[in-house]
């Protein structure tokens, strides 16, 4: 019954420490704004006195990916800006999670057309979907409160033994 | 009108071998010429004193999808001193897939004329900097050709791996 | 600016400088580099890309890349209907979306000839106009918020969410309501909406003041916008300027005055026109607009009567759901129209209204069948766009995200 063993069981010590953590996590959740067109307007919305998206924990938008860990992809995302957002998700640190916002995100929306990814599921993992062309700021809110449910039921072992991507490394002489 | 007619009458005589038409719908003036004379009756536009054609609204192309002269470009200019718009418009053949570029009369038809090629593929010659603007440089079709199909062709554009 | 050579520089400085690099002392004083303020970016106004030549912090030379967020509007409106496309006109200028809905519906009622009754007009009219209050409103709040001053942007916010307000209840979205028909607009406003308006307008005087208050005397913000990304107005008209950024280079051009539409030639408003070409001159005139559209909506109040808000012409204008659910002609003309289309007779039109950007036009051809042969959409932002490398070269990085605020390009329309 070594540490190891100790920690990967589900004895109360353990259960406790994760419930303390997930708790601290889901309520200290910073967004990074991927805001590309018009739900990005109702994004910025939310963040404002009407609809604060400051009282549940979402204090700053940074918009630099290492510091976050909730990406929101906010606007229509074309096959030119696909790679970018898809850099963008690389670079942020583990654990993260996504928001899809809008109808254009989801499945395409409204945009049947030749330029226009039909949902940014066939390249990103997404955790949760709004409905909404766009979607109202409290949508925004419900999205966020979702996000925190599910952040509050992971456990410290869910985040070990990932498979960390392939690094090319350069040797330098 | 007086101006429609002033116009008319100073184009024709300045320009009597450019196969000039003239119309009008809706109230709009039409000027049709042929498309080797675009540089010089632009500049004789903007440069004369009474008419002062200063500012150039839109650059566009128009796709008519029939075997002979299949495109046809269209420049809509404004003069602030009449208040009055026309709209000039030139014959171009698929064949011959080329017109002169009027960036070195008005600036602003730079990335206008970047964008009708980008979606045309209509060359414009002398044009100081051709190239894609909306779809990606490796794309190979051109977008809004009656022919290219709206949900694009698969494969065409690519996407990064999950 | 001064260029160091080696002379300059102590020799003890510089060998501790290219103690452990492999770079030659030619390189390390006369190279330059290429910055990308890539498309996702706080300061650039959606996603825009700039690829910036940088020797030290000077700009010597920029690349704009657009075409992020093209999505193909000009090819889908091939395929649908005249009607079908009013969401889509929506979503150009995302920032005031009632404006374009009434460029499009205007353009096409020119093309198929529809005399639109008094009372759509002036409905029209306000709500054109607050449109464009709400679009300064954000355009000076995130022009502030990027050199400095972010309260501004919260209270300017606050001031639209007023205006959301009253679109939410005349036209039944708070954002992205595709409010007008061909032939009107979709309902009748409200007594409340209307004394909403009234309201708002009283109070946007003393709260625009507020936030000037902040920013017209404070030294930093007129020191770091004067005198930067000046244009002539040779140089404005050859780029093909229009709206705020034109009246700001000294050019008194109104597309309201000069080919009025709707009702506008019965109303009595300035035109507001500084001459320096200046950031600091685009934003007071984009202050001063703000002004003059509450003064063009207050008349139009008065001028309202009540009367008709949908033209009568059966075969081409929607009816009113109610009488489509209980008459048997309406019913017919309603399927009729949704699945065919008006059929506008066969010729070209091009008609242009003053957007909050500029002038925002909509080239249509039509061929006598329900959708168009061709749409081509004239959005002032991509001409604007065009002209950054003109207003950027021989500033430095922290004036270009001055000057895109200035400018105030909003992506959406940029790239159709």
């Amino acid at each position: 019954m070594g540490l190891e063993a100790k920690l990967n069981s589900d004895g109360f010590l353990v259960t406790q420490l994760d419930a303390v953590v997930a708790w601290a996590r889901k309520n200290s959740v910073y967004p990074m704004p991927m805001g590309i067109s018009c739900c990005a307007i109702e994004m910025m919305a939310s963040a404002d006195p009407k609809y604060d998206i400051a009282r549940f924990g979402s204090e700053v938008m940074r918009f630099t990916p290492r510091q976050c860990d909730l990406m929101i992809v906010a606007g229509t995302v074309t096959y030119k800006m696909s790679h970018v957002v898809r850099k963008i998700y690389d670079q942020m640190p583990d654990p993260k999670w996504v928001i899809a916002m809008g109808a254009c995100t989801s499945t395409g929306g409204m945009y049947r057309s030749y330029s226009v990814v039909q949902g940014i599921d066939q390249f990103l993992p997404v955790d949760v979907y709004l409905a909404g062309c766009p979607p109202r700021p409290d949508n925004l809110l419900n999205a966020l409160i979702q996000i925190q449910n599910k952040i509050g039921r992971t456990r410290a072992r869910d985040f070990q033994n990932l498979k960390l991507p392939e690094l090319n490394v350069i040797q330098n002489n | 009108m007086e101006l429609k007619q002033l116009i008319s009458q100073k184009l024709q005589t300045s320009f009597p071998e450019a196969e000039l038409e003239f119309s009008e719908f809706r109230n709009e003036f039409n000027v049709k010429f042929n498309k080797k004379f675009v540089n010089p009756i632009c500049k004789f536009l903007k440069e004369d004193s009474e008419l002062e054609f200063l500012l150039c609204e839109d650059v566009t192309a128009v796709d008519w999808a029939k075997r002979k002269n299949r495109f046809t470009v269209v420049y809509h200019i404004f003069s602030l001193k009449l208040n009055l718009r026309i709209a000039l418009k030139a014959d171009v053949d698929e064949t011959d897939c080329v017109i002169d570029t009027v960036s070195s009369v008005w600036k602003t038809s730079n990335w206008q004329e970047r964008e009708t090629y980008d979606m045309y593929g209509i060359k414009f010659k002398n044009h100081p900097d051709l190239r894609r603007i909306y779809m990606p440089e490796e794309f190979e079709y051109y977008p809004l050709r009656k022919d290219f199909p709206l949900l694009g062709i698969p494969g065409s554009l690519p996407l990064p791996k999950k | 600016m001064d260029r160091l050579t080696k002379d300059d520089v102590n020799p003890k400085i510089l060998q501790k400088l290219l103690e452990d690099s492999d770079i030659t002392i030619e390189d390390a004083l006369e190279n330059e580099m290429i910055l990308n303020m890539g498309p996702q970016h706080p300061a650039t106004h959606g996603v825009l890309r700039l690829l910036l030549r940088l020797d030290g912090e000077t700009v010597v030379g920029c690349v704009p890349d657009v075409g992020y967020l093209h999505r193909g509007y000009e090819k889908m409106a091939e395929n649908m209907s005249y009607y079908e496309f009013i969401p889509h006109t929506d979503r150009l200028d995302y920032i005031s979306p009632l404006a374009n809905n009434v460029a499009w519906v205007l353009a096409v009622e020119k093309l198929a000839g529809i005399e639109v009754p008094v009372r759509a007009q002036y409905i029209r009219m306000i709500v054109a106009e607050l449109a464009r209050v709400a679009s300064h409103l954000v355009a000076i709040g995130s022009f502030a918020m990027d050199v400095g001053a972010l309260t501004v942007f919260l209270w300017t916010l606050r001031e639209r969410e007023k205006i959301l307000d009253i679109w939410d209840i005349l036209c039944g979205a708070r954002f992205t309501n595709s409010y007008t028909r061909i032939g009107g607009v979709a309902n009748d406003a409200q007594p409340e909406a209307l004394a909403l308006v009234k309201k708002f307008i009283e109070e946007i005087d003393s709260n625009l003041s507020e936030c000037e208050k902040l920013l017209n005397t404070n030294r930093i913000f007129i020191e770091r916008l004067d005198g930067i990304g000046v244009i002539s107005k040779e140089d404005a008209l050859s780029y093909g300027y229009t709206g705020p950024n034109l009246r700001a280079s000294g050019v008194e051009f109104d597309l309201r005055r000069a080919t009025p539409y709707l009702q506008y030639d019965k109303i009595d408003f300035k035109i507001p026109t500084f001459s320096e070409g200046d950031s600091l001159a685009r934003y007071f005139v984009r202050a001063d607009e703000v002004r003059e559209s509450a003064k063009i909506v207050r008349q139009v109040l008065q001028l309202m009567t009540p009367g008709e808000i949908k033209a009568n012409l059966p075969k081409s204008v929607l009816p009113q759901k109610v009488e489509v659910y209980s008459k048997m002609e309406e019913l017919i003309h309603d399927f009729m129209i949704v699945n065919f289309g008006i059929n506008p007779p066969v010729g070209e039109v091009y008609h242009a209204i003053e957007g909050s950007k500029g002038e925002l036009g909509f080239y249509l051809v039509s061929k006598g069948e329900g959708h168009p042969w061709k749409c081509k959409i004239r959005s002032p932002s991509f001409i604007h766009i065009q002209s950054l490398p003109h207003l950027v070269k021989g500033r430095m990085i922290s004036d270009v995200v001055a000057i895109i605020g200035s400018i105030d390009p909003i992506m959406g329309e940029a790239d159709k």
